[in-house]
């Protein structure tokens, strides 16, 4: 069976369009309503649950809510930008998964059917440029809003995205090495479990490429402005930072627009470097199909509803690690912002990109082709660069939590405790080792 | 290969009319009732003071500058990668030479100052 054509493709594709939009809104939806559950769990409370069964309809009713309630037009605005800023934050939020394959190819009466919105060759590019998009958003609510708190959270925002777009593009680099091609069904089918095939490396990418998957996950939650970088809208100092004048559904957008972004840059991760629709340790999902339409492996709809549950499963996992994080790390400071997107980032993804390029070059000259010894070894490279980076050169500067320690008052608090130590060590010995150790520490 | 991006057209249209539908419904649904106080831009409930077109930090202004230069790079990066294998050791050194002056543009952009945010 081979791939669709005609005008059975068209239709397909619209049919896919439009189900899979509809798909990311209702699960957009349910996130709002899982991040207050979850929120709600871990500071010990039960969360919304009046409307609807467990409060299910909890953000229906919200969504209504923002419908209903007065716009407010700030009278110093800029009307234009006022209007299209939220439109530039959700629409590229929206648009971004076009090119992300969520199962197994589909086969129907009238081909074999992709479960992808758009099968385009750019597909990494595809990403990468709309990605970028995001940033109108944040600039034009702050500038046109003509008032001082968006003005600075715009300021911010715009200054944090581009600083993070440079580490997101660079941590992918190591990707394409790997890979060799942009195509993401390519991407997804290299990382299918111990697969033999050609252009394979049988291990999913987050192992090969350890370094990458943390810089992208890093630089995806900079992106989304998520605690812990959500400094474009912290509340304590800029009331709600960019979108502080929008109000009704203009806010509503907004808040959809970052959620959707989470959603977007979970299914990356899963996609870029959790395998994608893969379910590991199980060869009946290895099937792909190439460029020119020669389709490997055997497809069947089981098997594409149960990779489709796979990849979702696998974003969901990654959207609650992301609300995890929220809920539970402090906001960075610009300067620290800054000195880890500038200084830490960029240096290091530069030094790792050649580390994995001369990796591949070795690899090769050894006249190893891609495979699960390929990948092994990669694997352990990054291992060793894992542990040089954050353990050698960071020396619990950045990843450690020192940047608390490099605060005066934990300079302070450090002096105080070595001090104590040192006068009960002191005592210790006077008393002739009566064999009290020093309490605390 | 152009039909593939059928469907980023289709999504882009969808994506579109879906922001309009939204900004459509808030402005036939919603109340309005302005008063010229709802309108001032806020600032914590007081009047607001001055401009706020006033001057902001040069570090921005510097941000945005680097980031050009090292979005470029990345763009750069991109092609070379994909073609990787086939350029071997080749490939291996020219990137490795354009590294080390961009990584100078850093270092030289580091001692300067124009990363330090205090």
């Amino acid at each position: 069976m081979g791939p669709v054509t005609g005008a059975a493709f068209g239709w397909i594709t619209a049919a896919k369009a439009v189900l899979f939009f509809t798909l990311l809104m209702v699960v957009v939806g349910m996130l709002v309503l899982m991040e207050r559950k979850l929120a709600g769990f871990i500071q010990d409370r039960s969360g919304p649950n009046r409307v609807g069964p467990w409060g299910l309809l909890q953000t229906l009713a919200d969504g209504l809510k923002f419908a209903l309630k007065e716009e407010t037009l700030p009278d110093r605005a800029n009307k234009t930008f006022f209007l299209l800023a939220p439109c530039m934050a959700l629409v590229p939020a929206t648009i971004l998964f076009a090119v992300i394959p969520f199962a197994a190819p589909l086969p129907t009466q009238w081909g074999l059917v992709e479960v992808i919105v758009a099968d385009a060759p750019v597909g990494l590019l595809y990403v990468l440029a709309i990605a970028s998009l995001g940033v109108y958003g944040i600039v034009m609510a702050g500038w046109s809003s003509n008032s001082k708190y968006p003005f600075l959270g715009g300021l911010r925002g715009s200054a944090q995205m581009i600083s993070y777009e440079v580490g997101l593009a660079m941590s992918l680099v190591p990707i394409l090495l790997v890979a060799g091609d942009v195509r993401i069904p390519n991407i997804v089918a290299m990382q299918q479990t111990f697969e033999a095939g050609p252009d394979t490396v049988g291990l999913w990418l987050a192992l090969p490429l350890l370094v990458s998957f943390f810089f992208f996950t890093v630089a995806g939650l900079a992106e989304s402005n998520r605690i812990p970088f959500d400094l474009p809208e912290a509340e304590e100092e800029l009331t709600a930072g960019y979108h502080t004048e929008y109000s009704a559904m203009k806010f509503g957008m907004f808040f959809l627009g970052e959620y959707a972004h989470m959603l977007t840059t979970a299914a990356l991760i899963t996609v870029f470097f959790l395998g994608g629709w893969d379910i590991p340790f199980w060869a009946g999902d290895n099937i792909r199909v190439l460029s020119d339409g020669t389709v490997i492996g055997e497809p069947a709809a089981w098997k594409t509803l149960l990779t489709f549950g796979a990849f979702t499963l696998k974003t969901l996992l990654v959207v609650a690690v992301f609300m995890w994080i929220r809920w539970t790390l402090p906001r960075f400071r610009y300067d620290q912002l800054m000195d880890l997107g500038w200084k830490f980032f960029i240096p290091a993804l530069m030094a790792y990109i050649m580390l994995i390029a001369g990796t591949i070059l070795g690899l090769e000259s050894a006249g190893l082709q891609p495979g699960l010894v390929y990948g092994a070894v990669l694997f352990a490279v990054n291992l060793a660069a894992a542990g040089l980076l954050f353990f050698v050169l960071d020396r619990g500067r950045i990843i450690g939590g020192g940047a608390y320690r490099s605060t005066r008052e934990g300079r302070q608090k450090r002096m105080w405790r070595e001090a104590r130590e040192r006068a009960m060590a002191a005592a210790a010995g006077g008393s002739g080792g009566s064999g009290t150790a020093p309490e605390g520490g | 290969m152009t039909e593939s991006y059928l469907g980023i057209v289709i999504l882009g249209v969808i994506g579109v009319a879906n922001a309009a539908f939204l900004l459509g419904i808030s402005h036939l649904l919603g109340t309005d009732r302005p008063t010229p106080a709802k309108a001032a831009p806020y600032e914590s409930g007081i009047t607001p003071l001055g401009d706020t077109r006033s001057r902001f930090s040069v570090k921005f202004y510097i941000v945005a500058m680097l980031f050009i230069v090292f979005d470029i790079e990345t763009i750069f990066f991109l092609p070379w990668a994909v073609a990787y294998r086939e350029l071997g050791l080749f490939g291996f050194v020219e990137m490795l030479v354009f590294l080390l002056i961009l990584a100078a543009g850093l270092a030289y952009a580091w001692r300067k100052g124009a990363l330090e945010w205090d």
